[in-house]
């Protein structure tokens, strides 16, 4: 990195002098203020405040671990916990492989893809309180699709996950994936279009078919696409709010109810803020798990290129 | 990667196309669905609703139910439509656009081409902030904007939105600027130009897509945001998202399936129609803040 640290020539003394020096680091200097307090001050004080005596309001109160004890007490964490496994798992995996599949065939030269592609991504767009407003309106069992399949003439139809407290989870995965797989796609898409010519004619001279260039040579080359999707979905199934909300309520019961909603929840309608506070701490460590090792080989990577 | 593998159009390359096109269209209509419901949903009656289901068009489409939510939909226990919340959500984004994405070009500014021993580090410092779950920081932002007197204020959420907006505006300009020839930079300094000088005259004419990627990156995350929403504003300074959910989630009286698919459209048309607009943008946006280089 060629760095320009070309220091004013003749570096005018005295006060001015100094100012002009600084200035790049006067400028940058809000946000890093803000960045320290609000991010790094924030987690210090949140995770103080998961060892605190803290009830309806903070409070300063030394509790020792018992925040956590309780936490790990809790039936609904658990609940909370397995949720996030089972919508992590189903909503990362569908919403790759459907991105990856609707890619491909995107990539055989289409006529109106572009149009195509629009369609995909749109949902992207919408606030996740919008995406579960329209879900749960249509996964309604007395007037939506269960109903549309009954006027069909499908009157065995049941489809009532939604109101279902061991499949109501599932209708939070299907409302994710309609919303993040188009942008999966867009991800792969791009990566398979900087897949060069060449390697495809060379193996298709060698006579292998287009499935088997694909699976053996196209999709390992999408590695590092496979680990961004992986990250942005993962990350977003952890922070997973506003779609529970809006499409569940954490309901029936506490059936759909994730670490996110847990830890609102807790703090904002149980009155119970160190508890909330120790299960934010979770949820930081957990994505923290995962972002920090991706991040410092990011990082680390740019360099590479750099120098 | 567009390939042709030369083979003589046969039988089955030509089924083997249409039914690829068949693939992308069925999926296409399944993407489109729940849009197609919201729409004809909010254009028939109450009685229709009950009456027909869900994919039949509207048999005397109207728009009653997108007057009553304007105007008269229940947002908790107060029944003025939802209008108010709609430009709350404006007067929070714009500001809130505005000002971090000005830092943010900034800060990119300084740390590709003012470097300075650590900036790597500093950076990474301001980038992990974009990865946060915001849980961790809703109580003490609730104490804080207690103590500015900024509690269930609009102020209080552009703060709030500045704050944690700025490390997606850093990394969006960091990176464009990153790729910005440093000898263009050095000419301007050699004929005299200053710090502002250089930003103003030379990089900033060059800025217009990460600009455009920038604000729309960040009007839709902020037009889209919930849980900021719903913990420091849920009364009359609300944004539309934590309107939309009120009313939809209010248990009073009759449940008026139109009226609420007719809010739903208010709250996704201004990022729908950014998406529509400038969808290239959008896309762009999104893959830098997930690829970051």
């Amino acid at each position: 990195m060629s760095s320009i640290i070309d220091r004013p020539a003749a570096t005018r003394g005295g006060v001015l002098g100094w100012l002009q020096v600084q200035l790049p680091k006067i400028v940058l200097a809000p946000t890093c203020v803000i960045t320290i307090v609000f991010v790094y001050g924030f987690i210090l004080w949140t995770t103080y405040l998961s060892f605190s005596r803290s009830r309806m309001f903070p409070n300063l109160g030394w509790a020792g671990t018992k925040p956590h004890e309780n936490l790990w007490a809790n039936p609904v964490w658990y609940k909370a916990l397995e949720n996030l496994a089972i919508l992590g798992t189903l909503y990362i995996g569908i919403a790759t492989v459907l991105g990856l599949f609707l890619a491909t065939l995107l990539d055989q030269r289409i006529r109106q893809e572009g149009f195509i592609r629009t369609i995909y991504l749109y949902p992207m767009a919408l606030s996740f309180i919008v995406t579960g407003t329209v879900w749960k309106w249509m996964l309604n069992p007395g007037l939506g699709i269960e109903k549309l399949m009954h006027d069909f003439g499908w009157t065995g139809f049941q489809f009532d996950w939604i109101v279902n407290s061991d499949m109501a989870i599932y209708t939070v995965v299907m409302a994710g994936v309609w919303q993040s797989s188009g942008f999966v796609m867009a991800m792969f898409l791009a990566g398979l279009r900087a897949v060069d010519d060449e390697i495809i004619k060379a193996a298709s001279i060698d006579g292998a078919s287009l499935p088997r260039i694909y699976v053996r040579i196209i999709f390992p080359m999408m590695r590092p696409i496979f680990l961004s999707s992986f990250v942005v979905l993962g990350h977003l199934a952890i922070k997973s709010f506003d779609l529970v909300i809006a499409l569940t309520g954490g309901g029936p019961g506490f059936a759909t109810e994730l670490p996110a909603t847990f830890m609102y929840k807790q703090t904002f309608t149980r009155n119970n803020i160190a508890v909330g506070s120790a299960s934010a701490v979770m949820m930081l460590v957990t994505v923290a798990a995962i972002m920090v090792p991706y991040l410092y080989s990011e990082l680390r990577a740019q360099k590479g290129v750099q120098r | 990667m567009s390939f042709h593998v030369s083979r003589p159009a046969s039988g089955t390359q030509t089924l083997w196309r249409v039914l690829l096109y068949s693939i992308l269209i069925f999926f296409a209509l399944i993407y489109l669905a729940p849009l197609y419901v919201m729409v004809i949903t909010s254009l028939k009656s109450l009685d229709e609703i009950r009456a027909g289901n869900l994919m039949l068009p509207p048999l005397d489409p109207n728009f009653d139910a997108w007057a009553k939510s304007w105007s008269a939909a229940c947002v908790g226990v107060e029944c003025s439509g939802i209008s108010r919340y709609f430009f709350n959500s404006f007067k929070m984004a714009i500001p809130a656009v505005a000002i971090s994405t000005f830092m943010g070009a900034f800060n990119g500014y300084v740390l590709t081409k003012w470097r300075f021993k650590g900036a790597d580090i500093v950076f990474a410092l301001i980038l992990f902030g974009c990865f946060i779950p915001f849980q961790i920081v809703l109580v003490p932002m609730a104490t804080i904007l207690g103590w500015l007197g900024l509690a269930q204020t609009t102020p209080g959420l552009i703060l709030v939105h500045v704050t944690y907006g700025l490390c997606f505006t850093t990394l969006f300009f960091r990176n464009y600027y990153q790729a910005f020839p440093d000898e263009l930079i050095r000419a301007a300094k050699l004929d005299g130009a200053g710090f502002f000088q250089t930003f103003w005259r030379v990089l900033l004419p060059n800025s217009l897509p990460i600009v455009v990627v920038t604000v729309i990156w960040q009007f839709t995350n902020i037009w889209n945001d919930f849980l900021f929403g719903a913990s420091f504003a849920s009364g009359n300074a609300a944004p539309m998202t934590v309107a939309l959910n009120n009313v939809v989630n209010t248990s009073t009286s009759v449940k008026e399936y139109n009226v609420d698919m007719a809010s739903a459209i208010y709250a996704a048309l201004p990022t729908l129609i950014v998406y529509v607009l400038a969808g290239r943008y959008f896309v762009r946006g999104l893959m830098a803040g997930a690829v970051k280089g």
